[in-house]
């Protein structure tokens, strides 16, 4: 430093606790305070206004006396354009989204925790390193890439290979949504394995057990309840995703007989419709409902998951 | 500010209880220490020393789930009273037992509090600087690289500048909790000539787990012993052939169960 | 040391054989399911790159689309992109990173804070179209800035808050306790604690999670299609600033779904090259958060 004079000029007695913090840093720094505060509750109030907002332009069609709930959530038929006969029953949607979810857990969870494993008990330190960034890379994918991948690779691929009328189906939407689901499935059952103490391994292996029985007896049982979060927010991701199914599954609002169906989702079809409602119609109203369930549907699993996930921290 | 009765109480502490939840780690301690002493204070680990220390300069808030009742009073003012925490602790300097040279400059690091405290020219934190440096006999080794991170000195190089942060404010009161637990004999050494020197400009609480050191230094020396206070005289009596309570004398020894 | 009872000692007896032909065996199943999901991948990928080659060129890019989306390039619908994912880093980047601040330095352990914390999960949880039904109700219609840029933003800007809280949240945590504890030891408050030792060994995990929320961003397609993204919009070409912000704009996630599935007759490469030119843009960003992470990981600090 060139300051001239720095050889001791011992400092005035006590010039620390004489000193002032300036007026404007004093207050500067309430204010930001006071900003981290209101930033930190913001959440709070995106939650509660996403569900108050949607509800809100719900809620006149629950008041509508042509309307009822147990129709809406019970009857198989949507003909929310019909002259005469107007039809609100989203079962249809509801099988098709389950269909579709459970197929894609069918495929992904397999995967996942058969890649999750590997990742964390079976490769080397480099192995790890480049699978955990391919991982990412796949979690990153637009939904609409996804969809757009659907539509054209795989219906076609379908097509060739199982002989199905159309390529855009069920299986289609599965095998895609599966693909969406798995990296969130690998990162969660990786952490819960790690979870797992190092004594357990040591402990089996010190008795002599393959890698494989460590897997089957000691790994699996001991990170169960990870493993589970891990497949509810695939789940939940599964039943939230939008683009990808409304280009790969199809349009058919009918519940579906087998795999190679088409069938819609109850996203697919808020997004596929919302365009052509009238604002404030009742077919409008009707998809902010599908909205509000969809909303309580993701929130429940969600919660379930975390708590299951804390409570693994907690241990 | 000098020749202030030796016998001033600086630090008095009444009846003060500490649990972490439901566990009490204090069970209403009394004891005062005086101005300008170095109060050696000894016992095993999970005895209560560290929180006893953060206690007196109110950190002990930014743990959760503590409650603390009693009183501490420094210079005759209630600490849980006390209306600017800040100044406070800027009274009290605070060294733990593992050096942490923070992520920033050497010259940063020492700069910290007086900078915080609203200290802003640039030729008075310099001087600091180069006292507290100087104080805690880091000075010479670093003189030349004030702008060198902090974190990249060696552990015994980091505690002394954990030393020098803890005097940068000036404070009245120096409190060390087991300052050599990480750094080698010669270091130490070295730390309790500093210590020594210190004594004339402040009062010195000396956590320590080396009884050796406390019988060094010391002038008075607390056993600390799950959370109750032993045994409280001063070194000599502490380390003489019978104190008062055999256990004293058991772990002074080095044989206690 | 004698080599022969060593052999008899540890040797492959049929058992120990059979233990690790299940070994091996294990390893090769559990890596042919990792790779299971990376190999299709890459195929896909590589298809989608020569089905799109013949329109993959810079002129492309800056080119807008012509006789009704079925020829031309994709200028508009990139730069409307940038636009969105921009503004709504401008909302989300400021909030996230306080909003995490506050998560991780000033919150207590109590009930309201749980509740904070619980509504962060949810939402990163809430399925994206039910984003473009809340940005609908809450921007279009009720805040009034009509089908427009702002209201798309700022949909997309609390669709991904979550991103960087959590990304902020992670690498805020990873500073230590210890160097929180010296600050305060010297008498700084919260705040000079939290900008001179925790936001400055952080910066690097929240530059990470910024770029990650863009990367989110720039993907959705869903928050935005109802609230302020359109089919087609007239745009000069390589025109960098053509859209106000109260107006709609084109963006590519859109762009894509709407000539893969809307539009009969176009150029057979275009949504192909669009597709590609979307993942490319993603994967980039994602590729630069992963390398300011291993760089910044090898020059830590402590």
């Amino acid at each position: 430093m060139t300051e001239p004079n720095s050889a001791t000029p011992a400092p005035p007695a006590f010039a620390v606790r004489a000193a002032k913090r300036a007026a404007w840093a004093v207050v500067g720094e309430k204010i930001l305070e006071a900003l981290v505060y209101l930033c930190g509750f913001s959440a709070i109030v995106f939650v509660l206004g996403i569900f108050l907002f949607v509800f809100k332009e719900a809620f006149p069609i629950l008041a509508n006396d042509n309307f009822s709930l147990t129709q809406f959530l019970f009857s198989p038929e949507w003909y929310p354009t019909s002259e005469v006969n107007k039809r609100y029953g989203v079962f249809a949607m509801i099988a098709g989204t389950c269909s579709v979810t459970v197929l894609a857990m069918v495929i992904a969870v397999p995967f996942g925790l058969g890649a999750a494993i590997y990742i964390s008990e079976f490769c080397g330190h480099k192995t790890r390193e480049i699978l955990k960034i391919v991982i990412e890379f796949l979690a990153a994918v637009p939904s609409v890439v996804w969809g757009f991948i659907g539509l054209t690779v795989m219906s076609r691929l379908i097509v060739q290979y199982t002989g199905a009328p159309v390529g855009v189906n069920m299986l289609n939407g599965g095998i895609i949504l599966a693909l969406m689901c798995v990296p969130i499935i690998v990162s969660i059952s990786e952490d819960a394995l790690k979870a797992v103490p190092d004594s357990y391994r040591e402990a089996a292996i010190a008795l002599g057990v393959t890698r494989w029985q460590l897997v089957w007896r000691v790994l699996l049982p001991a990170a169960k309840n990870g493993l589970l979060a891990a497949v509810l927010l695939g789940v939940g991701r599964g039943v939230g995703e939008t683009m990808a199914v409304l280009m790969a599954t199809g349009h058919a609002v009918h519940i579906p007989n087998s795999v190679f169906d088409s069938v819609r989702t109850l996203t697919a079809n808020i997004a596929s419709e919302l365009g052509e409602a009238p604002a404030g119609s009742d077919h409008y109203r009707v998809l902010f409902l599908i909205g509000v369930l969809l909303f309580t549907l993701t929130f429940a699993v969600n919660l379930i998951a975390d708590t299951i996930v804390r409570g693994i921290r907690r241990k | 500010m000098v020749n202030v009765p030796a016998i001033e109480k600086h630090i008095e502490v009444t009846g003060l209880r500490l649990s972490y939840g439901m566990k009490e780690v204090l069970h209403g301690i009394s004891f005062d220490i005086r101005r300008h002493e170095i109060l050696g204070v000894i016992g095993p680990a999970q005895s209560g020393k560290t929180s006893l220390l953060r206690c007196i300069n109110r950190t002990i808030e930014f743990t959760p789930g503590t409650h603390v009742s009693g009183t501490i009073t420094v210079d005759g003012e209630d600490v849980r009273k006390v209306r600017d925490v800040y100044a406070l602790r800027r009274k009290i300097g605070m060294v733990a037992p593992l050096p942490v040279g923070l992520p920033l400059s050497i010259r940063e690091n020492v700069a910290l509090a007086p900078r915080s405290a609203g200290l802003t020219r640039k030729g008075d934190l310099d001087a600091i600087v180069e006292q507290c440096l100087r104080q805690a006999a880091l000075w010479d080794e670093v003189k030349d690289r004030l702008d060198s991170l902090g974190t990249k000195l060696s552990g015994g190089q980091q505690q002394r500048l954990t030393i020098a942060r803890a005097l940068s404010h000036q404070p009245e009161i120096l409190c060390l909790d087991e300052f050599s637990i990480a750094i080698d004999p010669v270091t130490t050494m070295r730390i309790e000539e500093v210590l020594k020197e210190l004594r004339h400009h402040m009062t010195i609480i000396l956590v320590t787990n080396l009884t050796q050191q406390a019988r060094r230094l010391a002038d008075r020396t607390m056993f600390l012993w799950k959370g109750e206070i032993v045994e409280l005289d001063t070194t000599d009596v502490i380390f003489s052939a019978k104190p008062t309570d055999p256990r004293t004398r058991d772990y002074v020894e080095g044989v206690f169960g | 040391m004698n080599a022969s009872t060593g052999h008899a000692m540890f040797g492959e007896t049929p058992p120990v054989r059979r233990k690790l032909r299940q070994e091996a065996l294990a390893q090769w199943v559990f890596g042919a399911m990792a790779a299971a999901m990376i190999v299709p991948l890459l195929l896909i990928v590589g298809y989608l790159v020569v089905r799109a080659a013949p329109s993959l060129n810079l002129e492309f890019l800056l080119e807008v689309p012509k006789r009704g989306m079925t020829e031309g390039g994709i200028w508009p619908a990139f730069v409307g992109t940038l636009y969105l994912v921009f503004l709504s880093l401008a909302f989300s980047a400021p909030i996230g990173i306080l909003a995490a601040v506050y998560l991780n330095e000033y919150a207590r352990d109590n009930w309201f804070n749980r509740v904070i914390n619980l509504a962060v999960i949810n939402l990163a949880g809430v399925p994206s179209i039910v984003h473009a039904l809340f940005g609908l109700g809450a921007f279009v219609y009720a805040a009034r800035f009509g089908y427009s840029i702002i209201s798309a933003s700022l949909t997309l800007a609390i669709m991904t808050l979550p991103v960087i809280i959590a990304a902020t949240r992670e690498a805020l945590a990873s500073v230590p306790r210890s160097f929180r504890e010296a600050c305060w030891n010297v008498g700084a408050t919260r705040w000079q604690t939290i900008w001179a030792v925790v936001l400055p060994n952080s910066i690097s995990g929240i530059l990470t999670g910024i770029i990650l929320e863009v990367s989110r961003a720039a993907g959705e397609t869903a928050p935005v299609m109802f609230t302020g993204v359109v089919f087609f919009k007239a745009v000069e070409r390589g025109d960098l600033f053509p859209y106000y912000l109260n107006e709609q704009c084109m963006a590519l996630s859109m762009h894509l779904y709407t000539i893969s599935t809307q539009v009969p007759g176009v150029k057979e490469s275009i949504p192909f090259a669009t597709a590609i030119v979307l993942l490319a843009l993603v994967l980039m960003v994602n590729a630069a958060a992963i390398s300011l992470r291993v760089y910044l990981r090898s020059r830590k600090k402590w």
